[in-house]
């Protein structure tokens, strides 16, 4: 195992395809925490299935990452038994879920970033990413949506809504950079069309949300970036206890199934 | 609008007056492929029909159910009354002349 991790650790192609996977996984988590909590039960089985369409990105994606390696590893290998230090994401999706609101908030950066992101590697040189990003395009594209009716209902509703949303917005923008770091990714992956530098989504992320604030009576944060370091491998202190609940039971009882 | 964040489903509770806000009830009803009507599936609550619309998505076709969905307001809706069953529907009862029952269906013709 730790041979394997290692060779996924010093393949760029497999650093990458984590990193893409492991902000899927993680923000799959936190939406799963939803799940019999939601204000209504309609909005309960939207999270639940936003939160499935993520999961199964990662499945996708965290396969192709294990093939990579020597020896191969499963899915369930990078998922449950990597510990903190070697998962890939950014902060924005290990952060606590709050109130509804900053699940909205989220839900709208990250949905936007994705689209943009899924929508440029669909024309990825590499087979693999390609398809995985025009099954899983269709899916963030209908995310955002569900986020935006959201942030415009209340951003544009009610006193309360509003300042709890502006206030979502608020806490959730510091997280809004890192998305947009490229500088763990190798430049050779750039250049031969497999990757996609994320600055490079930049403009489109802005001009879309911006658009969705103005329609819903916010205001775009101006806020400075927070420091951050997921894409090494550096977390906050949320993400140990979503891994502890997250990789608990396939710790516990390695191999089960059922 | 909804409270955010309350932990309890199925309808917020107004902090000051304790009264349950319940979202409007809609009808769903779906079209499973091109060439059928519409059906009656179910009902939902949303807070307006664009949303209704899409938790109608989530609730109803998430097994590739339909093509095309309708909602519709359930207040919008007049129905029948149960009181009202033997004068709007016993008159039917033998008219048999109404039924296409003397003529041959000619074969290859789908949902007749």
């Amino acid at each position: 195992m730790t041979t394997a991790h290692a060779t996924l650790r010093a393949s760029a192609l497999a650093t990458y395809v984590l990193s893409l996977a492991d902000d899927a996984l993680v923000a799959a988590q936190r939406m799963g925490e939803w799940i019999a909590a939601a204000p209504q039960i309609e909005e309960d089985v939207a999270l639940g299935n936003i939160a499935l369409d993520l999961l199964g990105q990662a499945r996708s994606l965290l396969t192709y990452a294990g093939s990579l390696a020597d020896p191969p590893l499963t899915e369930d290998d990078l998922a449950y038994w990597r510990d903190e230090r070697d998962f890939l994401n950014v902060h924005l999706v290990e952060r606590p879920n709050g109130d509804f609101g900053v699940t909205v908030a989220r839900l709208l950066v990250l949905s936007t970033y994705l689209r943009e992101l899924y929508a440029r590697l669909i024309h990825s040189t590499d087979d693999t990413l390609a398809a995985i990003a025009a099954k899983a395009v269709k899916e963030v594209d209908y995310h955002r949506d569900h986020a935006t009716m959201w942030v415009l209902r209340l951003g544009d509703g009610t006193e309360e809504s509003h300042a709890r949303m502006q206030a979502a917005l608020d806490a959730e923008w510091p997280y809004v950079a890192e998305l947009f770091e490229g500088a763990q990714i190798d430049p050779s992956l750039v250049e031969q069309g497999v990757a996609i530098d994320p600055a490079t989504l930049r403009d489109a992320f802005d001009r879309r949300v911006a658009d969705v604030l103005n329609e819903a009576t916010l205001i775009l944060p101006d806020v400075r970036p927070a420091v951050t370091g997921g894409r090494r491998g550096v977390h906050s202190e949320h993400m140990g206890y979503l891994l502890a609940e997250m990789q608990y039971l396939a710790r516990s009882h390695p191999g089960a199934s059922w | 609008m909804v409270q955010a964040g309350s932990p309890s489903q199925g309808g917020s509770t107004d902090p000051q007056t304790g009264n349950r806000r319940e979202w409007p009830l809609f009808e769903v009803f779906v079209r499973s492929r091109r060439g059928l009507s519409h059906v009656h599936v179910g009902s939902l609550h949303a807070p307006d029909a664009a949303m209704a619309l899409r938790n109608a998505r989530d609730l109803y076709t998430r097994r590739q159910e339909g093509v095309s969905l309708w909602v519709v307001p359930a207040s919008a809706i007049t129905a029948s009354s149960p009181e009202e069953k033997d004068a709007f529907f016993d008159p039917a009862a033998d008219k048999i002349y109404r039924h296409p029952t003397f003529y041959d269906v000619p074969e290859g013709v789908e949902h007749l």
